[in-house]
């Protein structure tokens, strides 16, 4: 295969523009910051023209960068795209330089050191999605951990230190057992290959013939990983505290691209991995996901805190979205990875409508507000639109993925039974409630605080922010085809792939 | 014409996205107004040049197909933005933008001087879009793509005046509430989907009702997806046991209720379970109880209205009702005379509405029709059309309402029995009785109201004229399907236009035995006589003895209050469902299980960690004699160790 370095271009232009952040002067934080956005928007521009090029008829990946790295123990810098990851890779390219300008205003302090791990994120980020190799993989994955940990830990609120630890803490400990499972896997490669070896091709030849008792040890290993960075209850708990005191960018990110990592991890390794694991296992992890989509919907819906409520939700978006992996159905593996960009825009879309109001009042509490769609309403539109797009409206976003997904789990043999898919669409009747509840609290009503009457509109930059992710909630939801036949032949392939084993 | 049949929901979308982005910098009501309403208008032109073209057709070749784009497509699934034209979809596009252009005019005089006026267009235009895709989709996706989206308008209609209060609430908790149950019948929906999906691999209804009526499937599978997309309509359509939020939904401005809570919207189930007739037609356990669902609800709501005071919730019950008849005709097989029906009430309902908005726009926003009396000499024009649509809602021959009512009370007797009939006679009469209550008590009798504060008008012509126009339309609109009875071989005109829709369905079910043309005009003379004697009743009561209304509900004090205070239906799901729900989400859920349970173990561990370092951090008391001793004391054991096990 020949080696084509754009994907390289891609991890490198965040890169080498994080180091150059350190080289520009602590006082000019605007140049900074038009640095950061520079480097963002050449990262997205770079990952466009991957998009054109992109061939989605093919099965497989593309644009593969392959250099031996470490010769000895057979270990490589290995990268590529197919279908799985293109629509993810696209879609932290288009929420990183978003995120960058929602806080303009927000992080007044160290803004160079702000910049340099939010570039550093994107590093981390668009490497879990590239590599191809799981030592590779697995350096991403931890090292993505760091910038996170700073930005919650520096930028963050009253209780960030807690959060940041937690947050480090529950993801370390999954990833360590991962680490075990990885390295037993590449001796075990060792035995049946000839040679010791983390590439992530090659081991997909290896995993469906671990002994079975074994991998579903590994399985577990795995999934447990992932399943924290889901999260994926009762694993769950991290979020809302990472995401309350974190700061609008990185709710934004956490949100709009962090959680899908776990889910990524799911459909590339778990299930090519251990398929007849994955396939014992799927009732048991349905069941958790089920619980965490009605779980999740409850718990937001007694939330006083705007953010919590938001995170709680994503507890049950994600919950569909593990529901749709582990369907086993074309369709509920489509929706699985639509429902992914979904919940990146729509989640990330809320996530700043609160920072943008939390700007303005320093407060997040639903009870601090009321009656403000008289006061501002440009922002009470984009409120309701962003909710109905995360209530799952048709004609949005949101509707195409759970649809699909629901759709496919109703139709799964894996699965094999309706109870599944009855109790998940449930779920759509609660995501009304806490979200429009919220929103009544919030906009309608008399305005019941005085100072509310001085609150400020949506501004220029925030329209910025906010239009694209909007320009895509409608296109998702009236024209997804331009999005689903990117993982169209990838998921078939998958799909099949497991269903014949 | 009908390849352009696009453009029936696409100026609707141009209409909302005008008003909607710009409306607020073009001020001009006149503009607003104008650009919203011919947004609805020039669809029924291009609906009504639709029918003729199909009329130019025969009879079997009606129907025709226009696609637009792809819209899902994965695995089976393969839907797209595509329109049906047949005649059922026709009758429903010209009720829809017929009557909602007819609203929109009259919307213009009565939500003038409004601030949000040109949001309650763009809204209003969003509503047409929806509910167009909804009765024009070809498929079961499309039809949800409108079923949720009127349910979204409605829900910002309801709740247009937000800081409004409503009742013992506010007009937001109202919208809630109607977002909500909706979303509980959409669940219903959802699973009838999905459903259809498995059974028949396919969502589009030319797929599906062919493959239902060709393959053999067993009558479960029909009964389940059925049932499912039965628990959609009465989401939708008000019916028991979801109806609760269409009382409510009166807190929206009057012309909204005109428009989506009674004439169009509130039919969607109506239309939903006629287009599936074939479904249905196979599901026999599932049709009956369609038909006893609508005709419960239909005595359950009439009685309700007997009582209420507010002249906008004695439309609303009155509505559940109608659709309660509608349904029990949905469920005794008789298709094409629910959508008579559905059209007939628009009609009338509509009218009702309109001239109720009339009344509290010249009584300065007083609803209460204990307030109310003698109007008819400061609105003529009101009372006049008022009084004629309360005449159709009643049954009287020759308007319109008598021939839709009629049709679905003589299917009862041939398809339920002697009990059903009864039972929707009786409804019958519950209902010309509390319409003529209302307008002996609006319109007749002494003034009631303040004369000071209040001096009652006619309302412009801008309002006036809508109301003649629904007025012709109630009374005439009966017509085009007089039964076969009068009417001689030419059959039902009505009936016979809708026959090949209905045409599989009608195959399925068995209908009884013959029945003398005899036995049916009796019948009807018996009911149209019950119904003259209600209205007499009516008016004897509320224009002269109003005493009497008052000894009977003394003497009738319990039930009195289960009527007024409707059963006490909210008030028991709040406590069952609602409540417990809200409780157990904060107390169990959150606080206990995350706050203690999870995040207990989770900091436990991280404290337990903590107390055990503490305890090794006393061995590190760094004096390297102590480390010494530990030291050798380990060698020693080691020695043993060895020495022992060899």
């Amino acid at each position: 295969m020949e080696n084509n370095i754009i994907t390289s271009v891609l991890l490198f232009v965040p890169l080498v523009g994080a180091m150059l952040v350190l080289l520009f002067p602590q006082k000019n934080a605007p140049l900074i910051r038009f640095w950061g956005l520079f480097v963002s928007l050449v990262t997205f521009v770079v990952s466009m023209v991957i998009y054109t090029g992109f061939d989605p008829s093919v099965s497989g990946f593309q644009f593969v960068h392959k250099i031996a790295w470490i010769p000895s123990l057979n270990i490589t810098y290995y990268l590529g795209i197919d279908g799985l990851s293109i629509l993810l890779i696209l879609l932290t390219t288009f929420i990183t330089p978003l995120s960058l300008i929602s806080s303009w205003k927000s992080t007044g302090h160290k803004v160079k050191e702000f910049t340099f791990f939010m570039l550093l994120l994107e590093v981390g980020m668009l490497g879990v999605f590239l590599s191809l190799d799981i030592f590779l993989f697995y350096i991403f994955w931890e090292a993505m951990l760091i910038p996170m940990y700073f930005i919650i830990g520096i930028w963050g609120g009253k209780r960030r230190i807690y959060a940041s630890v937690k947050f480090f803490i529950f993801t370390m400990a999954g990833s360590l057992v991962m680490l075990v499972a990885m390295i037993w896997l590449a001796v075990y490669a060792s035995e049946q290959l000839g040679s010791f070896t983390t590439n992530l091709l090659d081991l997909y030849k290896v995993g469906p013939n671990v002994p079975h008792n074994i991998q579903s040890w590994m399985f577990l290993a795995f999934t447990l990983s992932f399943a924290i960075k889901v999260p994926l209850f009762p694993l769950h708990t991290w979020l809302p505290d990472a995401h309350v005191e974190a700061p609008t960018a990185g709710s934004v990110i956490l949100a709009g691209v962090l959680l899908k990592m776990g889910t990524y991890g799911l459909i590339r390794f778990c299930l090519p991995l251990f398929p007849q694991s994955s396939i014992q296992f799927a009732p048991y992890i349905s069941v958790l996901a089920i619980i965490g989509i009605i779980y999740g919907a409850l718990v937001a819906m007694v939330q006083s805190d705007m953010k919590k409520l938001v995170a709680y939700s994503s507890v049950a978006h994600l919950g569909f979205v593990v529901l749709g992996i582990f369907a086993f159905t074309e369709e509920a593996m489509q929706g699985a990875i639509i429902q992914m960009v979904n919940h990146g825009l729509s989640t990330g879309a809320l996530f700043l409508l609160v920072g943008v109001i939390y700007e303005r009042t320093h407060t997040r509490e639903i009870a601090d507000y009321g009656g403000i769609a008289k006061i501002v309403p440009v922002y009470a539109t984009a409120l309701m639109f962003t909710s109905l797009s995360s209530i799952g409206l048709p004609g949005l976003n949101g509707f195409i993925g759970e649809f699909l997904i629901l759709l496919g789990t109703f139709k799964s043999s894996v699965l094999g039974n309706w109870w599944f898919a009855v109790f998940a669409t449930s779920g759509v009747i609660f995501a009304a409630v806490y979200l429009l509840w919220m929103y009544q609290r919030v906009c309608f009503g008399k305005v019941t605080h005085d100072k509310l009457n001085k609150l400020e509109d949506l501004n220029t930059r925030e329209l910025v922010t906010l239009l694209p992710i909007f320009v895509f909630i409608v296109w998702i939801g009236i024209y997804p085809s331009t999005f689903l036949r990117l993982s169209e032949v990838f998921s078939n392939s998958l799909i099949n792939y497991i269903m014949k084993i | 014409m009908i390849n352009w049949i696009y453009l029936t929901v696409a100026l609707p979308m141009i209409g909302f996205l005008i008003n909607g982005l710009l409306g607020s910098k073009i001020k001009n009501e006149k503009v607003i107004g104008i650009i919203g309403s011919s947004a609805v208008g020039i669809p029924f032109l291009i609906s009504v040049v639709a029918l003729f073209e199909l009329l130019a057709l025969p009879n079997d070749q009606r129907v025709f197909n226009v696609p637009l784009f792809t819209w899902l497509s994965s695995g089976w699934l393969n839907v797209s933005f595509a329109y049906r034209v047949d005649q059922l979809s026709i009758v429903m596009a010209l009720v829809v933008t017929g009557v909602g252009f007819i609203i929109h005019i009259y919307s213009i005089g009565y939500m003038h001087g409004d601030k949000g006026f040109w949001r309650f267009f763009a809204y209003l235009n969003l509503f047409i879009f929806a509910m167009m895709n909804l009765i024009l989709a070809d498929n079961f996706l499309l039809l949800f793509l409108g079923w949720e989206g009127v349910g979204l308008c409605s829900y910002l209609l309801i709740g247009f005046w937000y800081d409004r209060k409503f009742e013992k609430s506010t007009t937001s908790d109202a919208a809630k509430k109607a977002f909500i149950v909706n979303r509980i019948g959409d669940f219903g929906f959802l699973l009838g989907m999905f459903l259809i999906y498995i059974t028949f691999n396919s969502l589009n209804f030319a797929e599906v009702f062919s493959r239902a009526a060709a393959l053999s499937i067993p009558t479960y599978v029909f009964e389940f997806i059925a049932i499912f997309l039965f628990i959609g309509a009465t989401g939708k359509s008000a019916q028991i046991p979801l109806f609760v939020w269409l009382p409510d939904a009166m807190a929206g401005p009057t012309p909204v209720s005109a428009l989506i809570h009674a004439a169009t919207m509130v039919t969607a189930g109506v239309y939903m379970v006629a287009r599936c007739s074939i479904i249905f037609a196979l599901a026999p356990s599932a049709m009956a109880v369609v038909a006893v669902i609508g005709l419960l609800t239909a005595v359950f709501a009439a009685s309700i209205g007997l009582v209420q005071n507010d002249i906008k919730k004695v439309l609303a019950y009155s509505t559940v009702s109608q659709l309660g008849y509608m349904f029990l005709a949905l469920g005794l097989g008789a298709f094409s005379a629910a959508i008579f029906h559905v059209m007939t009430h628009a009609f009338f309902k509509a009218l009702l509405f309109l001239g109720a908005g009339s009344v509290i726009h010249g009584m300065h926003e007083e609803q209460d029709i204990s307030r109310y009396g003698g109007l008819k000499k400061y609105m003529p024009t009101t009372y006049i059309t008022f009084l004629l649509a309360s005449i159709a809602i009643a049954g009287i021959p020759p308007f319109s309402g008598f021939f839709s009512k009629d049709e679905i009370l003589w299917h009862a007797y041939i398809n339920g029995g002697l009990f059903v009939w009864i039972i929707g006679v009786f409804t019958a009469l519950l209902t010309a009785f509390y319409m003529f209550r209302l307008v002996s008590l609006t319109f007749e009798g002494k003034e009631r109201f303040d004369h000071h504060s209040v001096h009652p008008h006619e309302s412009p012509k801008v309002m006036t004229i809508p109301l003649i126009v629904l007025a012709i339309l109630s009374v005439i609109g009966g017509f085009i399907g007089i039964p076969e009875v009068f009417s001689g071989t030419g059959g039902n005109l009505f009936s016979s236009w809708l026959e090949p829709v209905f045409k599989t369905a009608n195959s399925k079910i068995h209908h009884f035995g013959l029945h003398s043309h005899f036995e049916e005009i009796l019948l009807m003379a018996l009911s149209v006589a019950g119904v003259v004697f209600s209205i007499w009743l009516a008016r004897h009561i509320y224009i002269k003895n109003t005493r009497i209304a008052d000894s009977v509900a003394a003497k009738f004090k319990g039930f009195y209050s289960l009527l007024r205070n409707k059963y006490f239906i909210d008030e028991l799901y709040d406590s069952t469902v609602v409540n417990p729900i809200k409780k157990v989400s904060e107390n169990l859920l959150y606080r206990i299980n995350d706050v203690k349970i999870i995040d207990g173990a989770v900091n436990g561990t991280a404290a337990l960690v903590d107390k055990l370092s503490a305890l090794i951090r006393k061995f590190q008391t760094g004096a390297v004699q102590f480390y010494a001793v530990i030291m050798v004391f380990g060698i020693v054991v080691a020695l043993f160790w060895i020495l022992l096990s060899l």
